[in-house]
Parts: C-alpha cells; sequence; structure tokens
C-alpha cells in the first residue's frame, strides 16, 4: 500500500512539520513494515508558476513545428515571458505550468533564460514528465480555468509530498485503505481520526437495480447504486489522477478513476458497469461446467465449478471480486452507470485469483478481507464523486441485497491477559484504551468482553486482542527473560555419530557438499540403473524446479555426480567428496495422508495412518573421488585413487560408528562390474564401494577410474549402541609366524583371511595380508598372498611345537575352505 | 668368573700387576684420545671401558686374593677405571660438541618445503553452523530434534493453522510430491492431503508436541524446500533454525531473551536485536527478529555518502520470524492452552550464515565448488 502523506493528512491532524521517515519511523514499531519513503518532488525547486498563454506565434522553418508564446505567469501586467515550446496541445488562453529562470526541474536540469529557435525563452513549459508526475510526456499541462494566474504550481499540484510504501502484512486487509493508515497514525501519534466511511447513506430502497444472492456464502452482500447523465467528456480532476498516481496506480478514466480513488480511500473495490450494458437480474452464483467469461483484459476464461460470478440475464458479466468482464465495461460513450459495492468470501476469490492467475488490486483486497459495513460508504462516495465531477445525476433507489447482519461475536478475556502474553504488566486501563483505539468496544471490569469492528475479522481469539495491545504498547518495552529448561540429556547417539561421521569423512580429505535432492531418469540412465531397479521408484513432484530432475533422490550419488563434474570443470583434478542426507523411499501401496481435525489432538491411530503415507527417509552418506589421493612431490611419487579408497571410505565411515563390514566381491551399478565391494553388516546389506563403471563415467562425463561409495547410516547407528567388551591384555611374549598360500585368482582375500582366523583359534591375536603375489613364479590363474599371523597365549609363552601346530591348523582349514596351498 | 682358589700366590695373578693395570689404563687413554668421532668413541668404550675391558677383567680377579691383598689391589684396578671412565666422558664431550658444530648442520633440510602428500578434506560450512547452533542451545538444556523432510501437509500447514486457502500452500510456492488421488491444484476437491516438502521446519515443533506434554524446549535445524528459483539470496533448498518452549507462564519476555542469547552466540556480544510486529497463522503476536547490522551498526541509515551494502542502509537485517505459539497450535496438538503458553521462532541458517562470514552470493553455498568449502576446515 503506497500512502501519500498530504493524503493522510486529510483524515488525521498530524503534526506540522512531519517528514515520511519520520512517519515511518513510528509505524515500523507499531506493525507496518515500511519498505520505502519516496521523497517525490524531491529534486525540485521554484519558481514555478501558473502561467496563461496570451499570443501563440508559430515558428516555421526548423525541423518540427515550433512555438513562441507570451505567457502572463504573474498579476501584474509586466509579468509576462516569452518562452519557446514543442507542444502543440494548447491554445491562447490556456492556463499552464511555467518553470522560471532560477528553477530547478528533477534530474538537476536548470532552468535559465536561453537563445533558442531564434528566440529568447524566458523559461519552460512544463509537460508532467519534466516535473516527476508521470510519464506522460506527450504534451504539457494544461490546467484548470479556476486556477490563480501567478500561484506556486509546486502547491498547487501537490509536487512535495512524502509516499510510504507499506507491505501490508495478509491479516491487516483493512491497511489496504487511506482509512486503515490513517486510523494506526491516529494511534500512533494519539489524535482523532476522521473517518472517510462515516457518510450519511440513504436507507435501502425497493425498486432499485434488481440483485439476487444466489450463494449465500460466496457473497453475502451487494449495494448496487445508479448514476445517469454523466457528461462522457468529463475528466478526473489533478488532484484525483495526482492520488491516484502516487498511491501508484493510473489514471485511465473519470469513472474508472472515481472507483479506484474510494477503493483507495475506503478499501472496498467497487465495480462500474455501462448501465445500458446490462440485462436484467444480476444474480451472483457459482459458475457451472463449461461456462466462459471473456474478463477486461481481453483473456477467455474457461470456467471453474468453483469461481464465484456476477452475472445477468445474458450469462456471465464478471468473475466476482477478481475481474469484471468485457461485454458490461464502461467506456468512453458511458453516461448511465451501476456502481457495485459487495463482500466476497475471502478464500473464495483467492482461489479464483490463483487459478485463473488474475492477482487484481479488487482481489488483493478482498482475499485479505474488506469491511462489510462499508461498502454503502463506498458505494455513496462514488456516487457522490460522480455527480460531483462527472455532472450526473443519482438515481434514489437503493439496492442493498445481504443474507445475514455482520455483527462479531464478542471475545471475553482476562484483564490481564495482554500482560501474561508479553511478560510485561499493562494497567487495565492501558488494555482498554488501545482496544478501544482500535475499534473495538469494550465492556466489563476484570473479565472484558470486548467486540471487534466490522472491518477487523482477523481477532477472533483472545491472543489477537493481547497483540494488539503489546504492539501498540510497545514490543521494545517487553523485558528479556532467559527460560530455564529442565536438565538436558544433550545431543542424542545419533546426531553424536553424524558428527563423527562428517569429522572423519573431512580427517580423511574429503570435502562436504550438499546438494539439491532432485534427480531424473537421464541421470538414472547414465548410471546404467535398470529399469526395474528399487531406485528408480522415486516420488515425484507435481512442480518440479526443472522437469529434467522431476524426482526425490533415492540415492546420493547423482547429485555427487553432478557436483563432482563442475568442480572437474572448474579445473580441480584431485577431489574427494562426500555428502550425508536423506533419500526418499516410497512405501509400497501407501495411500495419501489423511484430512485430520484442528480442532483438537488426532487419536494416535489416525497419526499412525498419517505416518503410514509418508515415505521412508533413511540418511544415507556418499563419496565420490577422482584423481590424487596422494599427490607427488618432493618426496616422490604420488598415488590416484582407486576402489580400495572407496572401500576404505566405507570403512571410514562404519569405524566412526564402531562397526565393521563385512566386505564381498558384488556387481551392481553403477560401478565396474569386477571392482565393486557390496558391504554389509550382520547379513544386511549397508552399501556399496569400488571403482564406476567405464561406461557410467564417460555418460556421466566424469573423469576415467573415478571411484565412489555410498552407505545407508542408519543400518550402521545401532551397532555402535552395543557397548565393547574388553580384551584381557596379555603380558606374555609374541610369537610370529608367516605364512604364504597361494589360491586361485576368483578366491577372495577376505575368505582366505576368515578361513585361517577359524583355524588359527583362541591363540591368534592379530592377523594382517602383507602381501599378494601374481606372476611367472606360480601357476597361472593363481595368487599368492601372505599373512603375518601373531600368536600370544594369556597365561603362558608358547612353546614352539604350539606355535607350529597352530600354524598348521590355520593353513588347514585354509585348505579346506579355499583351497589354498601352502607356498613353497 | 673364576672360582676363589685358596692355594693361589696372588702374586701370580699377571692382571693384577700394578704395571700391567698401568699398561691397560695407558692403553685406554691412547684409544679414546684417538677415536676421532662419536662411533669410534663407543667402540673405544666397550674396548676399554666396559665389561669385557682389560680392567673389568681384572677387576673380576680381585675376588680371588687373600684377604689382605684385596684392599690395595682393588684400589689399584679402582682409580684406574676411574679414570677411564673419566676419560670417556670427557671425550664424549668434545666429540658432542664436534657433532653438534659440523654435523647437524651438514644434516639441515629447508623446513618451508611444502608437505600436501595427503589432501585437506572439509565440512560445510552451512553443517558445521547448525552443529553450532545446536550447541548452544543443547547448553542451555533444549533437546535437538529431527523430523522427516517429506511431509504431510496437515502437518507442514493445518496443525500450524495456515488454512486451505492461504496462498503459501499452493504448488506456487510449496513443492507437491505426486500423491494418488489428490489435485494440489485444486484443493477444494479432494478428500485426503497430499505430500509435500515441508516448507518449514515447524512441523518438528508439531511431532515434539505429539509425542510429550510440556515443559518442552527444542531446537530443530534442518532443510526446507519452496519453489523459489536460485540467485544470489533465494535457494529452493535451504535450511531452518526452529526453536520451540512450551511451558507454564512463558511470553514473549522469555522469546526476547532466548534470541538474544542466541544472537550474542552467534555474532557476539554489543549487536541490539529487535522486534517488529508481523503476522504468522503460527504465532499470535508474531514478530519479525531484526538484528542490528554489525558491518554499520546503523550508521549508514539517511547517509547517502556511506551507504551499506550489508544492510541496504537500513541500519538493521531480519534474521527471522518468531512469536507465542498460536494457541489454537497446542490444541492441534494436544496441549491445553489455558495451562501452558509457548514460544517459537524460525531463522534462516544460511541468512546466518551469509551475515556471519560475508558471503555474499547464495550460489557458493550451493554449488559445491571445493575451493569455497576448504578454507572452512571442520569448524566455525
Ligand atoms: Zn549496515
Amino acid at each position: 500500500m503506497r500512502v501519500p502523506l498530504s493524503w493522510l493528512r486529510e483524515y488525521v491532524d498530524l503534526p506540522e512539520g512531519l517528514t515520511g521517515r519520520e512517519l515511518a519511523e513510528r509505524l515500523i514499531p507499531a506493525g507496518f513494515e515500511v519498505e520505502t519513503v519516496h521523497e517525490s518532488g524531491a529534486g525540485l525547486t521554484g519558481p514555478l508558476v501558473v502561467g496563461q498563454v496570451l499570443e501563440i506565434e508559430e515558428l516555421t522553418g526548423f525541423k518540427k513545428p515550433i512555438r513562441y508564446c507570451q505567457v502572463q505567469v504573474g498579476p501584474e501586467p509586466a509579468d509576462v515571458r516569452g518562452i519557446v515550446c514543442g507542444a502543440r496541445n494548447f491554445a491562447v488562453g490556456d492556463k499552464i505550468v511555467a518553470a522560471l529562470p532560477g528553477a530547478v526541474l528533477p534530474g538537476d536540469f536548470k532552468i535559465a533564460a536561453r537563445s533558442t529557435y531564434d528566440h529568447v525563452s524566458d523559461g519552460m513549459i512544463c509537460s508532467a514528465r519534466e516535473l516527476g508526475l508521470g510519464e506522460d510526456h506527450s504534451g504539457i499541462i494544461v490546467l484548470p480555468t479556476d486556477v490563480q494566474v501567478g500561484a506556486d504550481a509546486i502547491e498547487l499540484l501537490g509536487i512535495r509530498d512524502a509516499v510510504l510504501d507499506i507491505a501490508v502484512t495478509t491479516d491487516r486487509g483493512y491497511c489496504l485503505s487511506m482509512r486503515g493508515m490513517a486510523r494506526e497514525a491516529a494511534i500512533v501519534y494519539g489524535r482523532t481520526l476522521r473517518d472517510p466511511a462515516l457518510l450519511d447513506v440513504p436507507a435501502p430502497t425497493q425498486g432499485g437495480y434488481p440483485v439476487v444472492l444466489a450463494d449465500p456464502l460466496g457473497c453475502d452482500r451487494f449495494v448496487a447504486r445508479a448514476v445517469r447523465g454523466i457528461d462522457p467528456l468529463a475528466t478526473s480532476p489533478l488532484w484525483l489522477q495526482r492520488r491516484i498516481q502516487l498511491a501508484g496506480m493510473r489514471p485511465i478514466s473519470l469513472i474508472v478513476d472515481i472507483t479506484n480513488y474510494v477503493m483507495l480511500e475506503i478499501g472496498q473495490p467497487l465495480h462500474a458497469y455501462d448501465l445500458g450494458r446490462l440485462t436484467g437480474t444480476i444474480t451472483v452464483r457459482r459458475a457451472e461446467a463449461g461456462e466462459k467469461l471473456t474478463t477486461l483484459d481481453d483473456a477467455e476464461r474457461a470456467l471453474d465449478p468453483d469461481d464465484l460470478l456476477i452475472t445477468d440475464e445474458s450469462g456471465p458479466i464478471g468473475l466476482a471480486g477478481v475481474m469484471g468482464g468485457a461485454s458490461t465495461e464502461v467506456h468512453a460513450g458511458t453516461v448511465d452507470v451501476l456502481i457495485e459495492a459487495a463482500h466476497f468470501d475471502p478464500g473464495s476469490i483467492s482461489r479464483t485469483a490463483r487459478r485463473h492467475k488474475l492477482q487484481s488490486e479488487a482481489s488483493r483486497r478482498f482475499e485479505r478481507s474488506v469491511d462489510p459495513n462499508a461498502a454503502a460508504a463506498a458505494a455513496q462516495r462514488a456516487v457522490d464523486l460522480l455527480v460531483l465531477l462527472g455532472y450526473g445525476t443519482a438515481a434514489p433507489e437503493v439496492t442493498v441485497a445481504s443474507t445475514r447482519p455482520h455483527a462479531a461475536a464478542p471475545i471475553v478475556i482476562d484483564a490481564g491477559l495482554p500482560g501474561r502474553v508479553a511478560g510485561l504488566a499493562y494497567p487495565r486501563e492501558t488494555v482498554v484504551r488501545r482496544l478501544q483505539e482500535v475499534g473495538c468496544t469494550v465492556e466489563g471490569a476484570d473479565r472484558l468482553s470486548v467486540t471487534p469492528p466490522s472491518w477487523r475479522p482477523d481477532l477472533t481469539d483472545p491472543n489477537d486482542l493481547a497483540e494488539e495491545v503489546i504492539r501498540l504498547e510497545g514490543y521494545d518495552r517487553i523485558p528479556m527473560r532467559l527460560p530455564v529448561a529442565p536438565r538436558g540429556r544433550g545431543l542424542t547417539l545419533r546426531q553424536r555419530l553424524h558428527r563423527r561421521v562428517g569429522h572423519a569423512l573431512a580427517d580423511a580429505g574429503y570435502v562436504e557438499v550438499l546438494n539439491y535432492p532432485f534427480v531424473g531418469d537421464a541421470e538414472f540412465d547414465a548410471m546404467g540403473v535398470p529399469a526395474d531397479d528399487a531406485r528408480r521408484d522415486a516420488l515425484a513432484l507435481v512442480n518440479p524446479i526443472s522437469d529434467e530432475q522431476p524426482y526425490l533422490r533415492t540415492t546420493l550419488l547423482p547429485g555427487l555426480f553432478a557436483t563432482l563434474r563442475r568442480n572437474v570443470g572448474r579445473g580441480m583434478t584431485d577431489v574427494a567428496l562426500f555428502e550425508t542426507g536423506l533419500v526418499y523411499q516410497p512405501r509400497p501401496g501407501a495411500s495419501a495422508p489423511p484430512r485430520l481435525s484442528v480442532a483438537h489432538r488426532p487419536s494416535d491411530e489416525e497419526l499412525a495412518v498419517l505416518e503410514a503415507a509418508l515415505p521412508d527417509q533413511p540418511r544415507h552418506v556418499a563419496a565420490v573421488l577422482t584423481g590424487a589421493r596422494e599427490n607427488a612431490g618432493w618426496w616422490g611419487a604420488g598415488r590416484e585413487a582407486t576402489w580400495a579408497d572407496a572401500v576404505e571410505a566405507a570403512r571410514t565411515v562404519a569405524a566412526a560408528c564402531n562397526a565393521e563390514l563385512t566386505v564381498d566381491q558384488a556387481q551392481y551399478e553403477p560401478w565396474h562390474p569386477g571392482r565393486c565391494a557390496v558391504l554389509s553388516l550382520d547379513e544386511r546389506i549397508v552399501g556399496y564401494a569400488g571403482e564406476l563403471h567405464p561406461k557410467v563415467l564417460e555418460a556421466l562425463g566424469l573423469p576415467p577410474r573415478t571411484c565412489a561409495m555410498e552407505l545407508n547410516l542408519d543400518v550402521l547407528v545401532p551397532a555402535s549402541e552395543v557397548p565393547v567388551t574388553a580384551e584381557l591384555v596379555s603380558g606374555f611374549p609374541l610369537a610370529s609366524v608367516d605364512v604364504a598360500l597361494v589360491v586361485s585368482q576368483e578366491v577372495p582375500a577376505a575368505d582366505v583371511e576368515s578361513a585361517l582366523v577359524a583355524g588359527a583359534g583362541p591363540l591368534l591375536e592379530a592377523i594382517r595380508l602383507f602381501d599378494v603375489y601374481e606372476g611367472e613364479r606360480i601357476e597361472q590363474g593363481t595368487k599368492s598372498l601372505a599373512f603375518a599371523l601373531r600368536l600370544r597365549a594369556q597365561d603362558r609363552t608358547l612353546k614352539a611345537d604350539e606355535v607350529a601346530a597352530v600354524r598348521e591348523a590355520a593353513v588347514a582349514s585354509a585348505t579346506r575352505h579355499t583351497g589354498a596351498v601352502l607356498r613353497g | 668368573m673364576s672360582a676363589p682358589n685358596k692355594s693361589f700366590d696372588p702374586v701370580e695373578v699377571e692382571a693384577l700387576k700394578p704395571e700391567a693395570v698401568e699398561r691397560a689404563l695407558d692403553e685406554a687413554l691412547a684409544a679414546l684420545a684417538a677415536a676421532a668421532d662419536l662411533g669410534a668413541l663407543h667402540e673405544a668404550e666397550i674396548a676399554h671401558a666396559k665389561d669385557r675391558s682389560p680392567l673389568a677383567l681384572a677387576n673380576r680377579e680381585i675376588g680371588a686374593l687373600p684377604p689382605a691383598a684385596k684392599a690395595e689391589a682393588g684400589k689399584r684396578v679402582g682409580q684406574a677405571r676411574a679414570a677411564v671412565a673419566r676419560a670417556v666422558a670427557e671425550r664424549r664431550t668434545v666429540l658432542e660438541a664436534e657433532r653438534d658444530a659440523r654435523v647437524l648442520v651438514e644434516e639441515s633440510v629447508d623446513v618451508t618445503l611444502p608437505w600436501d602428500r595427503a589432501p585437506r578434506g572439509g565440512r560445510h560450512p552451512l553443517t558445521t553452523l547448525a552443529e553450532r547452533v545446536g550447541e548452544v542451545f543443547s547448553a542451555l538444556g533444549w533437546e535437538v530434534t529431527e523430523g522427516p523432510e517429506v511431509e504431510a501437509e496437515w502437518m507442514n500447514f493445518d496443525a500450524l493453522n495456515i488454512s486451505r486457502d492461504h496462498p503459501a500452500r499452493s504448488p506456487q510456492d510449496t513443492f507437491f510430491v505426486r500423491t494418488p488421488g489428490v489435485d494440489p491444484n485444486d484443493p477444494t476437491h479432494t478428500e485426503r492431503d497430499s505430500l509435500i516438502l515441508r516448507t518449514q521446519t515447524s512441523p518438528v515443533q508439531i511431532r515434539t508436541m505429539l509425542k510429550r506434554q510440556p515443559p518442552l524446549h527444542m531446537v530443530c535445524i534442518g532443510r526446507t524446500f519452496r519453489t523459489d528459483a536460485l540467485d544470489a539470496t533465494h535457494t529452493p533448498v535451504f535450511n531452518q533454525i526452529e526453536g520451540l518452549v512450551v511451558d507454564e507462564g512463558i511470553g514473549m519476555a522469555d522469546l526476547k531473551g532466548t534470541l538474544d542469547h542466541f544472537v550474542k552466540a552467534m555474532f557476539g556480544a554489543g549487536l541490539a536485536t529487535r522486534l517488529r510486529p508481523n503476522y504468522f497463522p503460527f504465532t499470535e503476536p508474531s514478530a519479525e527478529l531484526d538484528l542490528q547490522c554489525f558491518v554499520c551498526h546503523g550508521a549508514s541509515v539517511g547517509d547517502p555518502d556511506h551507504p551499506c551494502r550489508t544492510c541496504s542502509s537500513e541500519g538493521w537485517i531480519e534474521l527471522g520470524g518468531c512469536g507465542v505459539v498460536n494457541p489454537r497450535v497446542l490444541v492441534s496438538a494436544g496441549i491445553d492452552p489455558e495451562r501452558y503458553s509457548g514460544f517459537a521462532f524460525g531463522i534462516g541458517l544460511e541468512r546466518t550464515l551469509m551475515f556471519r562470514h560475508g558471503i555474499a552470493d547464495m550460489h557458493d553455498i550451493v554449488e559445491g565448488d571445493i575451493r569455497f568449502t576448504l578454507p572452512f576446515g571442520v569448524e566455525i
């Protein structure tokens, strides 16, 4: 809402010399976000006066026709100046605005006497744009005939003004009007309000234009007034145009300007119909299937059965509260009009405006509620202006169709409530006075019975009234108090674990990223994910940011791949990234969530149904890496990242959770079929790691040999809850033995190791694979695995024959399980 | 060691003869003096001063002497061994000094050589900031809570007193998940609700209240989603810090005190905060939380010659919304509004990060460029 200070002063006696910024400073704490204060005319200084054109000499021989005018600019006969002018929209006798030498126009345009077109121009005749009054540059301003020659035009045109642009919150519809903002300004400055809606309104009569309210909830009040015989040549006076302009709208024609002016002033949107174009009874009803309406903007709109319509016997003539129809629009030749001032259901208007993507000044106000009791006054104000400025005649009949009286129910509150809500005691008188100032009727002593005014449908609950008192008394007066919480338990295990995982990966050289959770088919295709893979069973968005990525992620990898590609594209060759975040897995057969009540807590059963409608949302952790895992440098060669680093990243995560993963060979997209590990915990698959498939890397535009891992972090959380049982540390000497075993190439090292462990028994303290050999010295198709075994007893020093026996048993077990042969 | 031999003549024990002891001493001193470095000294020490040296061996023979001869022989050998030990120590001091002066100098390296063999990692500043915020409230005894990101409309809207017609509930602002039998463009015509991506962390408030009766003190820091396009100050996927306290006698004063505590923890002391009346369906009264601009401290207001980019010369920065929990919300969540009251706040984590660390463009936070993230390290 744009509020010109000069207009506001019409309803409140604000302090002399008050600036727009000062007013803003007072309105902000009362809850009005002043976005800008525009000082209109700030760059303009006089002399700027009313002049009258006495003579016009047409100059020819130039590129365009030019006029040299004699202009009377003051009361004395000598006050005549010769001024050169390029505009042609005026005649001898017209009154105009003359900027005299010494004046400065907006844009630091200094006016001085100067020679031009072979004449001395002793000033300038001004257009609206030159004065910063609008965009109109089609001609100079021609003033009404009754203005005084020599008068100060800055004053006359209201050039100097401050306009506050206020972001009105959605609950305060009444402040989308001068009436509402004037009330707030009056409260803030402790002055009296001259309410523009307090008008003498004639009582409803019979015989007015017939109106039927067929949808009493959609429209419960409709005031119709006719004005006939309007002079089609009458135009809006300057002051009216100026105010509409300062309020951010465009002057159009007298009739339209008047309806807009009254809307800005009182907050009631009006519609003017060309009376001659109406056909019979006006009915307000919902649309019927298949109905169409061409609106004022010449768009034909297919109507929805939920749209509220104004119709006459010809069919729809307007989208109620949103936009009028073209067929009954007022036009240049309109002489008889019917003014509509109605009250519509805010929800209905908002749905229609959204459905048709039609946000109008009217719908904006109806959506936020309009004072139903101001409709008659607003109609009267429009009628008065049409009579005054358009020379029309008001019809004596007054149509008021109404389905119910608008009487707000009183709200009973304890006088101490505002103080309790704030944490600061207010005297009872303060509470009562503040509530009265906003327009409430207040009765009672300690229990107050408060009836809100008709323009405040937002005041429905005790806390709404508390807020009015608290905001007007000032939020800044509320003291500060830190509430005391019961002893807390700190972070949960799960939260601490998430932190540990993040730290562990960062310490291992990975950089954390946070990707958008949106994915598309192209990414699954590039990853080689089969059509029937569970990862393709993703939730889809109705309104995705990009049609290429309509799904919610079921894996973190696509986001990491994109971010890796971006980093590589920006010249980084060695990149290791990780992300932790939710993935979304629809539950098979889940139905839509139920609509639950808000009047009470839903039952546990109802809540369970709601929960069952949600997808599973486990937290995953994933990493990708490419380039050097160790840099080359003065110390020697570097090392490229391999599948083993990806598996190690998974182990790092597991270690942070006190869990140990079982590693097995696997084939799973998007990994390299021979370099993919499946990681599990107690037989449950936790995730995968390894090198990515070369085809996938090519499709994704990622460097060769890029590696990745992804784990379900939620599976690891319970593992960390199992307390570790302490080992008894033996003080007896260590016995070390090495074994080299030859196995077939496809036997996993992990199998050989677990067979050795099983065979070695309780004397085995630790085992470590320290070498793998494949080559000429052993049979083709085999590999040699060298393990170091550390043996120790709890209660004695091991003897040589005991050590030999353990070694033998371990090897025998490996032979039995994996066909391993002791290397000679 | 030889066994005692009573019939043995002590004069016949060659090694204990004064000349022999003296010879051994001379040889020892000569060898020590000839040792050119600490290695040679170590060898000379083994040869002449340790267990296998002639003097040590001679010392062992003393036990074989008759008592009368023991004292003299013992004194002779003992003095010789002490002299050798002294000479070892003296020679070591000399050689060590020499080594320190020459050898260590020769061994010196350029310690400014870079060592970036293992590339460093780092955490995203949004995560570390979220953890820090969690710690601020955890230290007050508050619970740090979490909730699902794909939510039911009831949790995100209805329970928070956001009516069905509220503009924020349309696909223009909210991401709707395709849900069988539900058309989000036409909320009036369906029986069931849609799944959505939560537009705020406030459903976690509701979930907390549904689970337990007051006193409740919770903070939730999590991802939220709105259909804004990514630009310098907006992102469709962002994070909120949500706080909720419900207890007996809670009012706006508690809210002000808590926010002041939070702002001091995040931005340091000395910055004013202000609450400005605003409107949110889930709080009543509601307020906007403004933080005094920490760059210009308000000096840029009305001073066009010294504009402030951080606060657009307004002197204040909007951090988020807050207010007294609307009693209707308490009712939906099964809490008696006659007995309990509460406050809630929601603050943008990205905004907090941008202000705290002077980040000018949201793209940097979102894009995952390691050059942005690495300088933040693992803690902020
Ligand atoms: Zn600033």
